[in-house]
């Protein structure tokens, strides 16, 4: 039994993604404010409605949530700031759902969005982070690609994996996008062109790498009795950890927070990992969603690779994953990243994800990672969405 | 018509010829070395200061730097111990006629292709006289050696134990002020005495008994070989410094035409 | 083991220069002290002074205890090359430009992970040694190298990028009249220097050096006075273009402090050669060499100046000297600054008394010409900002760390 409070009362609605553009002339302002007025809008509300926000975003700059609620024309009793890049929309849901359960909050907005002019990648490197500026760009300047191709590397020595093990995963992620009209990824991918794709930094090559881009993603996070009230679908939170820094005598890593929490996480929901219909890992490179399928309980460390292997990963499939192909195909849109996974387990588990849905889909678990302070991932965090019908 | 003008008619229809006897001022150009201990004598620089640039668009000018005893140059009499208290004895006190006078030329240039040690002495002034007849009172005298062509380490001719240059011996230069009454002393290599100068008595003997006597030197001197043995003029005024104790300046000669 | 390094083909005269780019230079202020220990070719790290943890990346409190005194030491640079990738893309363009390149994670003995470069010999799961070097930035980086020597290890394109090695590399000697002249001009073509170019001033007057320098094949004497603008103008305008390794060797010093002088002639002189003429070569060179800091392997690479150590604290038996010497640092430390954008690094031989005329009557140790040519050439090759030569040097620099007032006192016999 878990120590920790339910979520009881709380619920999850009104999920939104705006388009993903690879390049953008707007800034994440603009990006933002269509992802507000897109999930409000779905929600029958005025901006007036709402009295919490939470964001995530790279590209405010200079502005912070602050400017944003002026920039935005909107009075609030509760600001967040998420600053946790992939795990953005565990943290802004598990931190909103709060909010709202203490009454600091009616109703809040949770809203991730970056935009991505040329160039601006480079320059949101360039400031990332200290240890990044000190440590990390004077080598080599691969940025995440060189952090990731190293515990690429390490985990591919330590457990055997190798990069076909990877390819399935990038390639059942390519079918689902095909299926969701605002992925960025049009053409399907073979197993193939993954392993003879142009390297990147060793072992990672061109398909392991997601595409940054423009865009946004929102969902509202009210009371159960405002949504009904509304008329609204809704999902319920099971459970959620959240864990940063985990681990930090690991010479390098090969296991993220989720090990730490694991326990924590099913005991809450009461479930266990079988009772999953869908599973949104983040997957900026393959090699992360196969350490959370072993972190989060799916099987043992270093087992993903055989797990994975007799696993269908595709909408139709017997564990369907990233289903709305996630960023490797869907594309990254900064932080907005950290709530793809989030915003399409919300429209899964309410049955409105369209062509990407899964049949009969109830319980879902959405995962976050986030921040390559140095070299590891920082934030982790996840989520289980239940359907209102379940 | 006062002589003036007449020699400005010479001059103009080139009866009078003007023949430059100095070097040009250059970087590269030798200085005399002394023992590292010692001062040592500044060498000839030049420093833009603008150029018709962002330092100073319409003109071109330099900032120059040397010793007194840079390139060809005028030694006063208050350069030498011998002479700290000859009275107007610095640049800016020498009267300003001593500037200007006739000249002998010593031809000495033979003897000097020989024997880099080459001495003037007094038989060879003897000589010259019996040719030339007898050096007149308050002349300048200038030692011909052609040393003025050599370029580069011959210049100087330096060797482990010093300088190899002609240049006169004590008793010729003794001659030439006590008994002949010259006004000053030229040559054409770095200083008035020979490169082994020091060894005589006593040492540096030209410097020594000329300024000791209130006489002047002349020194790196070029183109003697186009000076008469007699019938030349000299004008040789230095700069104006204030207790200078010589200065580089230009050397000219006024020379017949034709005995160029 | 690693391919050796050819050399150089002729440049191509209808080929765009390569612009210098820099790999990317901002640093946290804390991480400055891998720099300065690069600069010195010390391997340190950050150690708490509370707990003796030792911290990497550079930070500001203990990881382990929250100590906030964390002292740079000196650290054992072994560990294990526990990952390695190679970047083939970089949103960087001097990384761009020096795909594919090599980097990994080596865990140290001492406690950190360390992400660094990765010299193409080591080999993952062995041990591997750290070296601390500067970046064409000019900043601190780390790179691991095998633990033991391999063939032709000093042309790993990475450990070559990261020091100014004379192999291949066109040299300037700025004063073949130095007694040590002759011996720096062959340990650098014994070092692989292509040419070595020895400029010679005053070539009226005769030196005993010239007739060993003559002898070598690979040296060229070129006119070169430091004290005459035009000579200077004039060389830079003849071989400005290639050279890729300039040294200032030219000293004139002469014995004595400020009273006994009684004069500014000497002074004058000091500061005309040892201050002036660094600042003469320096616009004259610097231009050149900076636009010709990415210019394939035989690019410009190092600007050096010997200098004596007494340039960090004044010892007055040669006060008017040694003052000429802070000003050539001092200045070095401007033109360091500005070759930084070119990618040329400005390193300092730090001499003690050398063995010659004006130094007779100091006692010994005393730097032989030789000892001072292979500092030249190892700090090249390690491509640092000062280098220590000799145990004179390296003492007063110690001592200076200390207390550079107690280091003065001493230096004027106010001590017993």
């Amino acid at each position: 039994m878990s120590r920790r409070q339910s979520y009881d009362g709380v619920v999850v609605t009104a999920p939104f993604s705006t388009p993903y553009q690879r390049y953008s002339t707007q800034t994440a302002h603009y990006w933002l404010a269509r992802a507000l007025k897109g999930t409000l809008d779905a929600a029958g509300l005025r901006k007036d409605g709402i009295d919490g926000l939470s964001v995530a975003s790279f590209t405010l700059f200079p502005d912070s949530p602050v400017g944003l609620s002026q920039h935005l024309g909107v009075t609030l009793r509760w600001l967040d700031s998420i600053p946790m890049g992939g795990a953005s929309g565990v943290v802004a849901l598990r931190r909103a759902a709060r909010a709202v359960q203490a009454g600091d909050a009616e109703i809040v907005a949770c809203l991730a969005g970056d935009t991505n002019h040329i160039d601006s990648f480079r320059k949101l490197l360039s400031s990332f982070s200290r240890f990044a500026m000190d440590a990390a760009y004077p080598y080599g300047y691969g940025g995440p690609n060189s952090m990731f191709a190293l515990l690429t590397d390490r985990y591919m020595q330590e457990y055997g994996a190798t990069r076909e093990d990877f390819g399935r995963i990038a390639v059942a992620q390519r079918d689902n996008a095909l299926r969701n009209p605002n992925a960025l990824m049009k053409k399907p991918l073979s197993l193939e062109d993954y392993l003879e794709a142009r390297p990147i930094s060793d072992p990672i090559a061109l398909f392991d790498c997601v595409m940054p881009c423009a865009g946004a993603e929102a969902f509202l996070v009210m009371s159960e009795e405002e949504a009904v009230k509304r008329g609204l679908p809704f999902a319920r939170v099971a459970g959620t950890i959240e864990r940063h820094n985990a681990f930090p005598d690991d010479p390098i890593q090969l296991r993220g927070g989720w090990a730490v929490d694991v326990e924590d996480l099913w005991s809450m929901a009461g479930m266990k990992p079988a009772d999953m219909d869908l599973v949104q890992t983040y997957d900026d490179y393959p090699v992360i969603s196969m350490m959370q399928f072993e972190d989060l309980g799916f099987c043992g460390k270093g087992e993903a690779p055989a797990f994975l292997r007799d696993r269908d990963l595709t909408v139709t499939g017997d564990l369907p994953h990233n289903t709305s192909g996630g960023q490797l195909s869907a594309g990254q849109a900064g932080a907005a990243g950290g709530f793809l996974g989030m915003v399409e387990a919300l429209r899964q588990v309410t049955r409105n994800a369209g062509p990407t849905q899964v049949a009969d889909a109830k319980h879902a678990l959405v995962s976050g990672f986030g921040m390559i302070n140095y070299d590891r991932g920082l934030c982790s965090g996840a989520a289980i969405l239940t359907g209102e019908s379940a | 018509m006062n002589a003036l003008t007449q020699m400005a008619t010479a001059l103009t229809s080139g009866e009078i010829e003007v023949v430059d006897l100095t070097h040009t001022l250059d970087p590269d150009f030798p200085v005399i070395i002394l023992p590292p201990e010692f001062g040592q004598c500044a060498r000839f620089r030049m420093e833009e200061v603008s150029a018709y640039d962002h330092r100073g668009p319409a003109w071109k000018w330099h900032n120059i730097s040397m010793s007194e005893h840079t390139g060809t140059h005028f030694d006063a009499p208050v350069h030498w111990v011998s002479g700290r208290d000859v009275a107007n004895g610095a640049v800016d006190e020498i009267p300003t006629e001593a500037f200007i006078g006739p000249v002998c030329v010593i031809d000495c240039s033979e003897g000097a292709a020989q024997d880099d040690d080459f001495e003037l002495t007094p038989e060879i002034i003897d000589e010259w006289e019996a040719t030339n007849g007898r050096i007149p009172e308050d002349t300048w005298v200038l030692m011909r050696t052609d040393w003025s062509k050599r370029r580069g380490a011959d210049y100087l001719n330096m060797r482990e134990d010093g300088p190899h240059s002609p240049g006169p011996t004590p008793e010729a230069i003794r001659l030439l002020v006590e008994e002949r009454g010259i006004r000053g002393f030229g040559t054409e290599t770095v200083g008035t005495d020979a490169g082994q100068g020091m060894h005589y008595a006593p040492p540096y003997p030209a410097h020594y008994i000329l300024h000791g006597n209130g006489r002047y030197g002349l020194q790196c001197l070029t183109g003697l070989d186009r000076l008469p043995a007699t019938g030349a003029m000299l004008i040789c005024p230095p700069l104006k410094i204030r207790n200078g104790t010589g200065s580089p300046l230009r050397v000219l000669a006024l020379v017949p035409k034709g005995t160029s | 083991m690693t391919d050796p390094l050819a050399r150089p083909p002729k440049k191509n005269p209808q080929k765009v220069q390569t612009v210098p780019v820099l790999p990317p230079a901002f640093r946290s202020r804390a991480a400055m002290g891998l720099t300065a220990a690069a600069a010195e070719g010390r391997f340190k790290l950050q150690h708490c002074a509370e707990c003796g943890a030792v911290q990497y990346p550079p930070r500001d409190a203990c990881v382990s205890c929250l100590g906030l005194e964390l002292l740079w030491k000196d650290t054992d640079p072994v560990g294990e090359l526990i990952a390695d990738t190679v970047v083939h893309t970089s949103p960087n363009l001097y990384f761009r430009r020096q795909a594919p390149w090599r980097c990994g994670t080596v865990r140290l003995n001492a406690g950190p992970s360390i992400f660094c470069h990765v010299h193409g010999d080591c080999l993952k799961g062995s041990d591997v040694r750290l070296l601390s070097r500067l970046d064409r930035a000019g900043q601190g980086v780390l790179i691991a190298i095998p633990k033991e020597t391999t063939p032709n290890m000093a042309d790993d394109p990475e450990l070559r990028e990261l020091g100014a090695d004379p192999k291949h590399r066109r040299v300037l000697i700025t004063d073949g009249r130095q007694p040590g002249a002759p011996a720096l001009a062959k340990a650098l073509l014994d070092a692989g220097a292509m040419t070595v170019f020895v400029g010679e001033g005053e070539t009226w007057r005769p030196y005993p050096e010239r007739s060993a320098l003559e002898k070598m094949d690979g040296v060229h004497l070129m006119p070169l006075d430091l004290t005459d603008t035009s000579s200077v103008v004039e060389l830079a305008g003849e071989i400005g273009g290639k050279v890729d390794i300039l040294i200032n060797n030219a000293r004139f010093m002469r014995p004595g402090g400020v009273l006994a002088r009684g004069d500014t002639a000497f002074a004058r002189d000091e500061m005309e050669v040892n201050y002036l003429g660094l600042m003469r070569l320096a616009q004259a060179f610097g231009p050149g060499m900076k636009a010709r800091g990415a210019d394939g392997i035989n690019n410009a690479a190092a600007w050096v100046n010997i200098l004596s150590i007494n340039a960090i604290a004044n010892d007055p038996a040669y006060g008017s000297f040694n003052a000429s010497q802070a000003a050539a640092l001092s200045l070095a430390q401007s033109l360091r600054a500005e070759l930084r954008p070119g990618g040329v690094k400005v390193m300092t031989v730090f001499c003690g008394p050398t063995d010659d005329d004006w130094y007779q009557d100091v006692p010994p140790p005393k730097l032989l010409p030789g000892a001072v040519a292979r500092s030249v050439v190892q700090g090249l090759r390690d491509g640092v900002e000062d280098v220590w030569c000799g145990d004179v040097a390296k003492d007063y620099a110690e001592r200076w760390r200390q207390d550079p007032r107690v280091l003065e006192r001493e230096l004027a016999g106010d001590m017993g």
